[in-house]
């Protein structure tokens, strides 16, 4: 029996049923044969993916490099077909409170950074390579404190990053690595007070999530399923509930220049190797 | 910091923000200013917290506008110093907000959920659907959405255009036990006398549990475009809570147990509590039983041997008054719309007598109590007197029964038959 075209999806938060469900119904109303398979990890998605088990996954951007490495040790190719208009062009930030001496990212070596999982591109990655282009290495130029929450969910879960801020408000840190969306988020639900922190280095603009799908894939039928998620409509009420629940207002199609800063922390910290092995010790699977 | 609509010497509608930044609420205050404007639309936005530029990059990804950051130099007035409107010191421009076509979809096919006042043409509508579930009457209601299931969500079946009125007046008459009552008052008479009273409380505190607990299990019935209607029987509920308070409190004075709860008081309730149509349980404990209570409580205001309970028999009745106006008032209403429910009221009254015939009726005890309350002492006289008093009292139920019988538009022979089958137990 032809299957109809089968997302990989990871449960990182129950919501994500809602919205896979939703999203299935919305599809079914277009005419177009849509299910969803949920991964309680992005390497199981991944290994799932290369094993042809969906035909398109939900990628974080982690998710991305290691699909695209282990497509290319495979001979293949892994496409970025579309993503969110929130997820482009974002940056993080290293944040110290706003009394602090930190005037300049020198004077953190020897001090303590607190960061978000293991695995989160935007709270411990992206930040920490940012960090060690501008010479200061983690582990040796400063002291790296973890919040590794969800690990295997690559960072989606925003528990280590409120930890990390939580961490650097109660003085056990000197500094925390956040999404800059978080710095407001945080602001707003109160775990930052106002004027409470500043920025002491920001990270280039980078991409999130991705749709990617491999080469295998039918691609007039992958172009159909594009075709509609871009024609989901803020202003259509039983589509809206949906994109607010995934954080979006309307999605575009997809680019891979944005990942280029990711691929070169996760080589530069040793979270992948170029096939897409993982490198980084104790990491559960 | 205000917002500056028309405002920029280059005609572009601009907000200062002053040392504010999107972590202490300055979003509140681009809002304001990207309100008037439509998709497409810049807003200049001047301040001179250190991050703003940074955060409004953010906020604008977020909720779907565009950014564009003023390259140093460029800005509108550059570093100008003066403010939108000229004259006022200002902050230079930081950027440009360019309103996204999202922010208000919200607002796109949204609703009127009627009119707020209930006195205005087409403010309450037949059929609420059910998507407007929650939502204020009088609300912009964004369509889609849960659909909360509220059983009683036609106007026909649960209005009455004497809602407002009656709840207002039921807020204006709250009263506190503990200070609209003197709970010091003294009691005088003989112990046989005080016996009486308490089996009159403790029958008056079953039949207002029955008046409690029916209104309430309909209160979450309702749809809330209906509010007036809601509020009225939630200020119903919450009488009923105080009356069983008094009483209970009432019977308890001298330190004597409460009395007996019989077996047909409590079955002649039951059928209240298991009638599941609104009207009909409304009819049946309103028109019928509330009705009478509201006789019972004015001969306790004017019998009862001790002032306390005629305090307490004058307050409670004032609220049943209300509550059965409340239930006639609906009940006239619907039958205007629907004559047949009057068919429906007549079997309903036939099935509880049938479904009563059985039982032995009102409390042999109560009867005989109510006898010696009225009568104030245990002599023949006085019981001669107080036997009266309650001949009496049954007359007046039986006259108040059909009189609003009237009202719903009951014959004379047909009000005479019905009000001749209400349950013996009174409620």
């Amino acid at each position: 029996m032809h299957r109809p075209f089968t997302l990989g999806a990871v449960a990182y938060d129950p919501k994500v049923v809602t919205i896979w469900e939703g999203f299935a119904d919305w599809f079914a109303g277009h005419g177009f044969a849509f299910d969803y398979v949920l991964y309680s990890s992005y390497e199981a998605q991944a290994e799932a993916h290369l094993a042809g088990h969906v035909d398109v996954t939900w990628d974080s951007p982690l998710a991305w490099v290691r699909t695209r490495r282990l497509a290319a040790a495979a001979g293949r190719e892994a496409r970025a077909v579309a993503m969110r208009d929130t997820d482009q062009d974002l940056t993080s930030v290293v944040l110290v409170r706003a009394d602090s001496d930190l005037t300049d990212v020198a004077q953190l070596a020897g001090r303590t950074v607190a960061c978000g999982a293991v695995d989160s591109p935007q709270a411990t990655l992206l930040p920490l390579a940012h960090l060690a282009g501008l010479g200061l290495d983690p582990g040796s130029g400063f002291q790296v404190k973890r919040f590794d929450v969800m690990v295997t969910k690559h960072g989606d879960h925003v528990g280590g990053e409120r930890d990390a801020v939580k961490a650097l408000l109660a003085g056990e840190a000197d500094a925390a690595c956040v999404i800059d969306g978080n710095r407001l988020a945080f602001a707003r639900e109160g775990t930052i007070p106002p004027d409470g922190v500043r920025v002491l280095t920001q990270t280039a603009p980078y991409d999130h999530c991705t749709m990617t799908v491999l080469d295998d894939v039918d691609m007039s039928v992958t172009d159909r399923f594009v075709e509609l998620l871009l024609s989901m409509s803020f202003d259509d009420p039983a589509v809206r509930p949906l994109l607010e629940l995934e954080g979006l207002r309307e999605w575009r199609a997809g680019r891979t220049e944005g990942y280029r800063q990711l691929e070169a922390a996760v080589d530069r910290l040793r979270f992948y190797g170029p096939d897409g092995s993982i490198l980084v010790e104790g990491y559960p699977r | 910091m205000t917002t500056a609509p028309p405002a920029g010497r280059s005609g572009v509608a601009a907000v200062e923000l002053g040392p504010l930044g999107l972590d202490g609420g300055a979003h509140v205050l681009v809002k304001l200013g990207l309100a008037g404007l439509g998709a497409g639309d810049r807003l200049a936005v001047r301040g001179h917290h250190p991050e703003l530029a940074a955060h409004l990059a953010i906020w604008c990804r977020q909720q779907g506008h565009r950014w564009h950051p003023a390259r140093a130099g460029t800005g509108d007035e550059p570093g100008s110093g003066s403010g939108p409107e000229g004259g006022v010191p200002g902050d230079p421009i930081v950027g440009l907000v360019e309103r996204g076509a999202a922010a208000s979809a919200r607002w796109q096919g949204a609703e009127r959920a009627g009119h707020p006042d209930p006195a205005r043409a087409h403010a309450v509508v037949a059929a609420p659907p059910a998507h407007w579930g929650l939502a204020a009457r009088g609300a912009a209601v964004e369509p889609g959405g849960p659909e909360p299931a509220f059983r009683l969500a036609r106007r026909d079946e649960v209005w009455t255009d004497r809602a407002a009125g009656l709840y207002a007046q039921a807020a204006a008459g709250q009263w506190d036990p503990a200070t609209a009552i003197d709970w010091s008052l003294p009691i005088g008479h003989s112990p046989e006398v005080e016996a009486a009273v308490v089996q009159v409380m403790t029958f008056l505190v079953e039949n207002e549990e029955a008046a409690l607990v029916v209104p309430a299990r309909f209160l979450g019935q309702v749809h809330p475009h209906f509010r007036e209607m809601q509020q009225a029987l939630a200020v119903t509920v919450a009488d009923e809570a105080r009356h069983i308070e008094v009483f209970t409190r009432r019977a308890s004075m001298a330190g004597r147990p409460l009395a007996l709860s019989t077996v047909g008081g409590r079955a002649s309730l039951q059928t209240l509590l298991d009638e599941p149509d609104f009207s009909t349980a409304s009819f049946l404990l309103s028109v019928m039983g509330e009705g009478t209570f509201v006789s019972l409580l004015s001969f306790l205001e004017r019998h009862a041997p001790d002032p306390l309970t005629r305090r307490i028999a004058h307050l409670t009745r004032n609220d049943e008054a209300r509550h059965v106006a409340l239930s006639l008032a609906h009940l006239e209403q619907h039958v205007t719309a629907d004559p047949a429910l009057r068919g429906r009221l007549t079997r309903a009254a036939e099935a509880r007598h049938r479904a009563l015939q059985a039982t032995a009726g009102l409390n042999e005890d109560v009867f005989d109590a109510l006898v010696l309350l009225a009568a104030g002492e245990a002599s023949p006289t006085a019981i001669a007197s107080g036997w009266r008093h309650v001949q009496a009292l049954q007359a007046e139920m039986a006259d108040g029964r059909r009189a609003r019988l009237a009202r719903l538009g009951f014959g004379t022979d047909e009000a005479e038959a019905i009000a001749a089958l209400h349950t013996r137990n009174f409620m």
